[in-house]
């Protein structure tokens, strides 16, 4: 009990944040989760009143509240629907991260965290390892969304239908730049992965036309399993004459340690990036990634409290210089259509077509889906579709495409079930639209979609904006 | 049979799942959006369909232990929190269905869980119009719109939920089912009990299905909104508007103080300086709603309107009502605890009870911003303070006393939308008399002889 009183104290501290909450319930519209199960301990106002709970001492052990609170996709859809402004995400990290202290680490997560994502090397190193090796365990699908599934019922693979990890990860390979060959659609397309070289990866070219440099996040899900989409965006930053700079030897930006109340590993892993993209200078940090845009964007600067030597002025400059990469293309550059200027009308009946050189065979019927940590973290969610009209296809809307996909990072391993379900509604809902394919900012809601696509047997592609972008370009190049 | 007993039977009944019992889900079962305390339940449970939720009424009947039923837990006079004796919660979050929309005879027929804009996006689908909209339709429930006689922006025009509730159906305090009303325009059999149950708080019986009235949708609707200098110019034009019988769908009215924190808020470009905006809609049809549009601009600029916009696109319409509808929001974000009143006066009183507002602010020292539905007399003073700053509290809730005993020497009454709940429940005898609670009282006696329908609501 004595404990127990310390941790209610160690909950003070979000006191003035709790306190906001004025349990209205409008929570409930939006989260993904209470739309399954109707369950309030489930939705944010629940939580919460469970947090204020603890720091009461209303309970003889934390464990079932650390078990509710860990139900959640922290998607932000609550936060970004809340009439008092309560900051749900980040009191719920906070939460998870004092709730960790107090209970420790299980040492599987130790070991995952601590051990192998917060040393970059080790964790390469490790899931390259894996790569060669999953073909043993794995077989692939033969669909549009290039899945794998377990050989055998396996528990460790479930039903998953899962994207198998490239055998050739982003940082190892020699992305091609205009000097080292041709840009062709086919070496960049799904299933072949970019050829590689002895040489180091680092690109570092200076600002061309655009007269901007950007530094480029990858990010895990990128780096191992979708290095083509690194390609494209060095394809694309060079046909618009932005300077790029990739240092070698990134990592996770620590959203799965956060997730899990590892302040210790997430801190390790700031500093290191900190210390990495000070190297050198650029206007811009983009990422590919919904969900390490607003790590590095609001996560960082918001919960980062170690005492590194000027870390927290570095992240807040850092903060302030990230962008998503549609934002960063339809806002920074000038696209190539001239038919992408977005009205808000022009979503539903949107009949933009590339008139660039009349390749009508490339227009396909692509919907979007937007990424929580995307439109609802950041505001962003005109810019892909600008992208995607700019790439000359044809824009779809489909019903509820800014709800969730269930993914949710570790929420889809522990609790694959809901994380399917939710899934399932997104998976529908693409397939109303007839579209050929679906875009989207996010590689994990990415994974995710495939994996629901997959069970269902569905003709549909899975792909990020910049991928139709740089086929576009390619295209054009070849004309 | 124990508490423990009835809940191994709750667990026959509907499966280990649908009952919930550990200490961390009671908790989150213990409030509702009303300040006040929390109370902690026994169990909670989720029906699946009607059949289960009669079990579970007999249940409880036979073991005379009480139900709350539960739908969002929206409620703001905390007619949502449990008994404080050992009871349950009954959740209706799994009784959601829409049962029939009947395009014919323009009704529909629901279960209690259904959510009021899940409802209303339907029935629209289909060129129908089910007019209630309380602030919360995006979570609330039509059990509960039901069962607290829910209002919204539309009361005005199209009244509130009383006036589209045909017939009820409902598992008595015995567990036995009873019909009232039915799917026909005009029903003249046996008493209503249907307009007994409305507004009855969960307290007469347990709603297992609900028939609503539909209306043709408007054809056309006309939305502007007139800035005054000085709030007793727009609550003077309040009640010139609905003297000069003309009936606006919407007539909402915001205060300085709503203005400048809605647009501190979001930025909108209202005008900070105005004493109050008035937002009105007229809607019918077209040849009409441009009459009455015209109308009632000449008269907002008779009784003082410095400027009138009329809509004339969707996207200005929307940025009218955008800032009605973040009102509650942007206060919210103003301090921690928010205590939203919905006194209500003859429409033709609200210069005076705004002025009487006005006076309350400044006698106890408090913050009350107040937006809200003037057409109907239904204004929302919203008292913005800290709760766990005690010596403000206290002075929060002598002005609250003072709120209701200024509208109903306005021939008003305490809440216009609200309900009684377990806020209102001791000062409902200065508004209708002892007698009336001793009616009460006995009815509920009579109907419910072991007390065991969300007891403490309405009637103490």
């Amino acid at each position: 009990m004595v404990k127990m009183k310390e941790l209610a104290n160690r909950l003070k501290e979000l006191e003035d944040q709790l306190v906001i909450c004025i349990k209205c319930g409008m929570c409930q519209s939006v989260c993904p989760l209470f739309d399954r199960t109707r369950r309030e301990a489930d939705v944010a106002r629940g939580k919460l009143a469970l947090l204020d709970g603890l720091g009461k001492n209303l309970f003889t052990n934390p464990d079932g509240v650390n078990e509710r609170l860990n139900r959640c996709l922290l998607c932000g859809s609550c936060a970004a629907n809340c009439p008092s402004g309560v900051n749900v995400v980040e009191i719920f990290i906070k939460a998870r991260a004092i709730l960790a202290e107090f209970k420790g680490l299980s040492p599987a997560k130790k070991l995952i965290f601590q051990k192998m994502l917060s040393n970059p090397e080790t964790f390469d190193k490790l899931t390259e390892w894996a790569g060669k090796f999953q073909n043993i365990f794995t077989k692939k699908d033969k669909n549009a969304q290039g899945t794998s599934c377990a050989r055998v019922v396996s528990p460790l693979f479930g039903d998953r239908h899962f994207l198998p990890m490239s055998d050739k990860p982003f940082h190892s390979s020699k992305p091609y730049t205009k000097n080292s060959s041709n840009i062709s659609e086919e070496s960049t397309s799904k299933t072949t992965s970019i050829p590689s070289f002895t040489t180091s990866s680092i690109i570092n070219t200076n600002a061309g036309k655009s007269g901007l440099k950007v530094a480029f996040f990858t990010g895990c899900i990128i780096d191992k399993i979708f290095p083509h989409i690194g390609q494209d965006v060095i394809d694309v930053f060079e046909f618009h004459g932005v300077g790029l700079y990739i240092p070698t030897g990134q990592g996770c930006c620590g959203i799965p340690a956060l997730a899990s109340g590892d302040m210790k590993s997430f801190e390790k892993l700031v500093e290191y990036h900190i210390k990495l993209f000070n190297e050198e200078k650029f206007d811009y940090l983009v990422t590919a990634c919904a969900t390490c845009t607003s790590t590095i964007k609001k996560l960082w600067s918001s919960i980062y409290k170690g005492n590194a030597s000027r870390t927290r002025e570095k992240i807040k400059e850092l903060s302030h210089k990230t962008l998503d990469i549609n934002q960063f293309l339809v806002n920074k550059v000038r696209l190539l259509s001239n038919d992408a200027s977005f009205e808000d009308n022009a979503i539903v009946k949107n009949n933009a077509v590339f008139k660039d050189n009349g390749k009508s065979k490339s227009i396909e019927t692509v919907t979007y889906h937007d990424p929580c940590h995307l439109k609802k973290s950041l505001g962003v969610f005109k810019e892909p579709r600008i992208l995607i009209k700019a790439s000359g296809n044809k824009l779809v809307e489909m019903e509820g495409c800014d709800k969730c996909c269930g993914m949710g990072g570790s929420f889809n391993l522990y609790h694959y079930d809901i994380s399917s379900e939710i899934g399932q509604i997104k998976s529908k809902n693409i397939a109303d639209t007839n579209c050929s394919t679906v875009a989207t900012g996010c590689p994990a809601c990415m994974v995710q979609i495939s994996d629901m696509l997959a069970k269902n047997n569905l003709d549909i592609k899975v792909c990020h904006p910049i991928e139709l972008y740089a086929k576009t370009l390619r295209n054009k190049q070849l004309s | 049979m124990t508490t423990q007993g009835v809940i191994g039977e709750l667990k026959k009944i509907v499966g280990a799942d649908n009952v919930l019992t550990q200490k961390e889900d009671m908790v989150t079962y213990s409030y509702d959006a009303a300040v006040l305390d929390p109370v902690v339940p026994s169990a909670a449970v989720m029906p699946e369909n009607s059949e289960q939720l009669g079990q579970i009424v007999k249940l409880c009947s036979d073991n005379k232990l009480p139900i709350t039923v539960r739908g969002a837990g929206t409620n703001l006079s905390g007619g949502t929190i449990p008994s404080s004796r050992a009871s349950i919660v009954l959740l209706t979050g799994k009784l959601n269905k829409i049962l029939e929309i009947n395009e014919a005879d323009m009704y529909a027929v629901v279960q209690p869980g259904v959510v009021t804009a899940t409802l209303a996006a339907a029935v629209e689908k289909k060129g129908l119009f089910y007019p209630p909209d309380p602030g919360s339709q995006a979570v609330s429930t039509i059990g509960g719109n039901v069962a607290e006689n829910a209002g919204g922006l539309r009361g005005l025009k199209y009244g509130v939920t009383k006036d589209y509730v045909m017939g009820v159906s409902f598992f008595d305090s015995m567990g036995e089912h009873v019909k009232s009303g039915s799917r026909t325009v005009k029903c003249a059999t046996g008493y209503n009990l249907t307009g007994l149950m409305v507004g009855s708080e969960g307290t007469l019986g347990v709603l297992d299905e609900i028939i609503l009235k539909l209306i043709p949708l408007p054809k056309a609707r006309k939305s502007m909104v007139a800035v005054y200098k000085t709030i007793e110019q727009a609550s003077e034009t309040v009640a010139a508007i609905i003297s000069s019988r003309i009936v606006p769908a919407t007539l909402e009215l915001l205060d300085n103080f709503t203005i400048r924190a809605v647009e501190a808020y979001s930025h909108a470009g209202l005008p900070i300086d105005a004493g109050a905006l008035l937002l009105i809609e007229v809607d019918g049809h077209p040849a009409q709603v441009a009459e009455d549009g015209l109308k009632v601009e000449e008269l907002c600029k008779t009784f003082g309107a410095v400027d009138v916009k009329v809509a004339t696109n969707d996207s200005e319409r929307d940025k009218i009502w955008a800032a009605r509808r973040s009102a509650l929001s942007a206060l919210a974000k103003l301090k921690p605890t928010l205590v939203l009143e919905d006194a209500t006066v003859p429409r033709s009183k609200i210069p005076a009870m705004v002025k009487a507002l006005q006076e309350i602010a400044v006698k106890y020292k408090i913050e009350i911003g107040t937006f809200g539905h003037a057409g109907d007399g239904n204004l929302h003073p919203t008292i913005l303070t800290d709760k766990r700053n005690k010596e403000e509290w206290h002075r929060v809730e002598l002005a609250i006393e003072e709120i209701f005993d200024r509208a109903l020497a306005l021939g008003g009454t305490l809440s216009g939308e609200h309900g009684t709940g377990l806020a209102k429940a001791p000062f409902l005898a200065k508004e209708t008399g002892l007698s009336s609670i001793i009616f009460s009282r006995r009815l509920r006696k009579a109907l419910d002889p072991h007390g065991i329908l969300n007891p403490g609501k309405i009637t103490g």
